[in-house]
């Protein structure tokens, strides 16, 4: 079975909020997971970095709220859900991570990787 | 001495009666006005204590906040007076009246016999008991000098603070923070414009007022203003002080009554008056804001218009027409604050109802109160759009029992010219002016109007808050033939303006940053379609001098490269005039092999194009190609294509490679509204065909010919002749005229051959190079400005933008997290 149950997440340190620049996406590797992530100032959202479209880095898109428009061909995605946020993308959908800020510092959910450092244990709140 | 043309005309030889009318401001003259309409005529004469001729008060915040410049809010100009014989006092002020003698006194000692009279004296600002008040550096704003003395006094960075938070408070407030002020805003009461507001729609509008970076302090008491000679700070009841280096009080307003009491007239808060806008005085009238009927004395416009046409029905001897009172409707003059309220909004009277609607994240509140099935209220803050739909309602007393479902959201109307056919022909159109869509319709058919400052002109609708311009413009398109809608296409629905508007917006409400306009004028969020336009309008309108967000940036204007279908970037150095040397050659070779870039390509633009780049790698690939930008990743000045000219040519009669690489060097690293791709050729042949680039210079024996327009893309088209000139020096000019033009006026993402065709050519010649010195001189100053402001792009490989740039992130290493 290859399926991914909860007890082999991890949360995984990546960076200072200060490294992610206010709606700005940037791109982290985990494991064989490229991921980007966005910073909007009350919160950190993250989502695959390939759009299904033409795998376009949707890191490099400009952020509309919590939407996000690939810079290749405009397709959006919601950085919530995953969910395909215009006509182009309606039927498509992209995987998201569970995130989170505290203290500055930005954690995302993966899977746990033999490499992977930094866990977070028992997160609350 | 020959009788004055009016009294000649007059039937039955009798004498033009006397009219004096004290008050040269809105509501006498609006009276004066609908009097001129009746007969018999008077022989009148208008007294002003102000040295202006009428203007409209009611926009005094557009001037201060630098939207309106004083001649433009003129609503009577020196030329309407004389029309109508009137003579005209300016700079007098009425200090005593004479009811028995039937005689004003100026305070020039002037003595002025009337057989009627009209006090139309407005109303005074009302000065709390502030210790220290008259301090110097305390103002009021209430009139054109007030405004022209606060616009002296204030300057960026210094400390505003204004004494009351209703309309006027806040107008003056975001004026002055226009004007480069840190304003504070001092309210009494706990919610701001509480006499317009429910305590929710006052918070819903201190949000806002804070976004736009303006303090409000709430259920503060002013007790004295502090300083050695002038205002330094300001005190407040419990002791708490504030800084001020400029104070103004706003604290309301009262009817200014001296001249009703000196003539004996029965006076409560105002000057009592009746039905027929009668004093207790046969022969003295009394209209605006120095009167009170049925108890209420009103500070806003169409109460004052609609008390001028019944009193000029009275005085002239056509009494009839009743005055009923007025449904009080207010509206916030400021750009991106949009809040409005009218009747009764307390929903706890008798038999009172309420129906609500909130969305914080959007600033929209709406708050309708009912009262036996019809409106009784209304407040609007954050969303004003509906505004003459429940003013309607409010004045019809409509009974809104089988539209409760509709209260707040009309179904929309696919026929958008029903709003306007669903009006009935006495419902208000312009409820400054106190304009019916009757009245519009008329003017229309009667006097043949059919543009908007026309009807403006003719009717005076649009003219007050220009709050219902577009319900004008869409009865102007229903009904006038030859109405042509200006066609301004909106950037995208986060910010619904045309581009123009927007410009001017931003200009004058001195805004530099993305956000910010997305938070005042637009859904705070924005997209990837008026982000990167906000972004081009604000580094253009402030010269590069504006507040850089690359998050408002698409990605090639954030790693300064050109991103391709793979995700990989193409990386293009400028070669001035196509011109290269070994040397460049040689590192562009080596850069090839260092990075082993999939292709090399000779573009069409006479460059040379290194595809496949990662991102990581540009700031090393730009540093070991020791070449700047050639922006062509950018909606910005692309490349200079030339032919070798007088230099090796032998048909060559210019020098086309030398006046090519200056050209480039004078606009590179500036951004356009589209790319913008020039050509210089040193003969007719145009061999680097400079006939279909944007900017073209085409070398002719002893002169160039400077060229516009030109298209060979999806579209070809043969650029236009701007101009013909001698020297090279004066084809690079007209080129810089032409070039800072194209910026300021088109839309963004607009080439300048639709640019030059939407225009017209020569149009575009006579704002440019037909221009007068000063236009041009004005021009160039800000092209000048702008380059001066500009630099490299490549050059952030050393001076990042941000520290990862151009960097994934890496985990983070587990010493450096501490959990």
């Amino acid at each position: 079975m290859n399926q991914a149950t909860i007890e082999e997440t991890v949360w995984i340190a990546i960076a200072r909020s200060q490294d992610l620049p206010l709606r700005e996406g940037r791109v982290v590797v985990l494991g064989d997971q490229e991921i980007a992530v966005f910073n909007l100032g009350d919160r950190v959202l993250a989502v695959s970095n390939h759009c299904p479209h033409r795998n376009g880095p949707l890191a490099d898109g400009i952020v509309s709220g919590a939407t996000i428009v690939c810079p290749l061909h405009a397709w959006k995605f919601n950085l919530e859900t995953g969910q395909g946020a215009n006509a182009l993308s309606t039927e498509h959908c992209i995987e998201t991570f569970p995130s989170r800020l505290s203290d500055g510092i930005v954690f995302l959910e993966a899977p746990r990787q033999s490499t992977t450092k930094n866990e977070m244990p028992a997160m609350s709140g | 001495m020959s009788l004055p043309l009016t009294e000649r005309e007059l039937p039955n030889d009798a004498v033009a009666k006397k009219l004096v009318v004290v008050g040269n401001g809105m509501a006498g003259v609006a009276c004066v006005e609908q009097i001129l309409r009746h007969a018999p005529k008077f022989n009148i004469t208008i007294f002003g204590d102000e040295t202006h001729v009428n203007y409209n008060r009611i926009l005094l915040s557009s001037v201060l906040a630098g939207e309106k410049s004083p001649d433009d809010i003129v609503l009577n100009g020196r030329d309407w007076y004389e029309q109508n014989n009137i003579d005209l006092k300016l700079g007098v002020r009425i200090v005593d009246v004479d009811p028995m003698a039937k005689t004003v006194t100026g305070n020039d000692g002037s003595v002025t016999t009337f057989d009627k009279l009209l006090l139309a004296t407005g109303s005074i600002p009302i000065i709390p008991s502030i210790e220290d008040v008259m301090k110097d550096g305390v103002f009021v704003f209430r009139n054109l000098d007030d405004t022209r003395s606060l616009l002296e006094r204030s300057r960026p960075g210094l400390k505003a603070v204004v004494i009351g938070g209703g309309l006027l408070g806040l107008e003056a407030a975001r004026g002055l923070q226009v004007q480069g002020c840190e304003v504070t805003v001092v309210h009494l009461m706990d919610t701001l414009m509480e006499r317009q507001l429910d305590p929710v729609g006052g918070s819903y509008l201190a949000t806002k007022m804070n976004a736009m970076g303006i303090t409000v302090l709430l259920g503060l008491s002013t007790t004295a203003v502090l300083g050695n000679g002038k205002v330094e700070r300001v005190q407040f009841k419990g002791g708490g002080s504030i800084p001020a280096d400029l104070v103004v009080v706003a604290a309301g307003i009262r009817p200014n009554i001296e001249l009703g009491h000196k003539a004996g007239l029965e006076i409560k808060r105002g000057i009592v008056v009746n039905d027929y806008m009668e004093t207790s005085h046969p022969d003295i009238f009394a209209v605006g804001e120095c009167v009170q009927h049925n108890g209420v004395c009103y500070g806003l416009v169409a109460p004052l218009l609609e008390q001028g046409k019944v009193l000029a029905a009275t005085i002239t001897g056509n009494k009839g027409p009743t005055y009923q009172g007025t449904v009080l409707a207010s509206k916030l003059k400021i750009m991106g604050v949009d809040v409005f309220s009218a009747g009764d909004f307390n929903e706890k009277a008798d038999g009172g109802e309420m129906v609500r609607y909130e969305d914080p994240s959007q600033g929209i509140y709406k708050k309708l109160t009912l009262k036996n099935g019809k409106l009784a209220g209304v407040i609007l803050v954050g969303d004003t759009s509906d505004s003459h739909r429940y003013m309607e309602w409010l004045r019809s007393e409509t009974d809104l029992t089988s539209m409760r479902r509709q209260l707040l959201f009309p179904e929309p109307s696919a026929d958008v010219g029903l709003d306007v056919a669903q009006m009935q022909d006495g419902e208000t159109v312009c409820g400054c002016m106190g304009v019916t869509k009757g009245t519009i319709i008329r003017a229309i058919h009667d006097k043949g109007v059919s543009t908007l400052a026309q009807l403006k002109e003719c009717t005076r609708a649009s003219s007050g808050c220009g709050s219902c311009t577009a319900l004008c413009q869409q009865l102007l398109k229903a009904v006038a033939p030859e109405f042509e809608e200006e066609t301004k296409r909106v950037i995208c629905k986060c910010i619904p303006f045309a581009e123009d508007n927007l410009r001017e917006i931003l200009r004058s409400q001195q805004l530099k940053s993305v956000q910010e306009v997305l938070e005042i004028y637009g859904n705070g969020v924005g997209c990837e379609v008026c982000k990167p336009a906000l972004s081009y309008m604000l580094d253009m309108l402030w010269c590069g001098d504006h507040e850089e967000d690359r998050s408002a940036r698409f990605i090639n204007d954030r790693v300064h490269a050109n991103i391709q279908k793979d995700g990989t970037f193409s990386v293009i150095p400028r070669m001035r005039g196509g011109v290269t040397s070994s040397a460049e050659l040689r590192r562009i070779a080596d850069v090839a092999d260092k990075y082993q870039v999939p292709m090399v390509k000779v573009t069409g633009s006479q460059r040379i194009d290194l595809l496949g780049i990662k991102k990581a790698d540009l700031p090393k690939v730009w540093a070991d190609l020791g070449m700047p930008s050639g922006q062509a990743y950018t909606k910005g000045v692309r490349m200079v294509k030339t032919c070798v000219g007088t230099e090796f040519c032998r048909f060559g009669v210019q020098d086309s490679t030398t006046a090519g690489i200056e050209l480039e060097r004078r606009f590179e690293n500036l951004f356009t509204p589209h790319k913008l791709k020039m050509g210089v050729v040193g003969c007719p042949r145009n061999c680097a065909e400079a006939t279909v680039k944007d900017i073209g210079l085409v070398g002719q024996e002893g002169s160039w010919q400077v060229v516009v327009g030109g298209a060979a893309g999806k579209k070809v088209r043969k650029a236009d002749l701007l101009v013909t000139v001698e020297t090279t020096e004066q084809a690079l000019e007209a080129a810089g005229v032409f070039f800072q033009y194209y910026r300021e006026n088109a839309n963004y993402l607009e080439r300048t051959y639709d640019f030059v065709e939407r225009l017209g050519i020569e149009k575009v010649r006579k704002d440019t190079v037909y221009a007068t010195a000063g236009v041009k001189r004005d021009l160039l100053d800000r092209l000048r400005k702008s380059k001066d402001h500009s630099y490299d792009a490549w050059l952030e490989r050393e001076t990042l933008n941000h520290p990862t740039q151009f960097l994934q992130i890496k985990p983070m290493e587990e010493a450096e997290v501490l959990i």
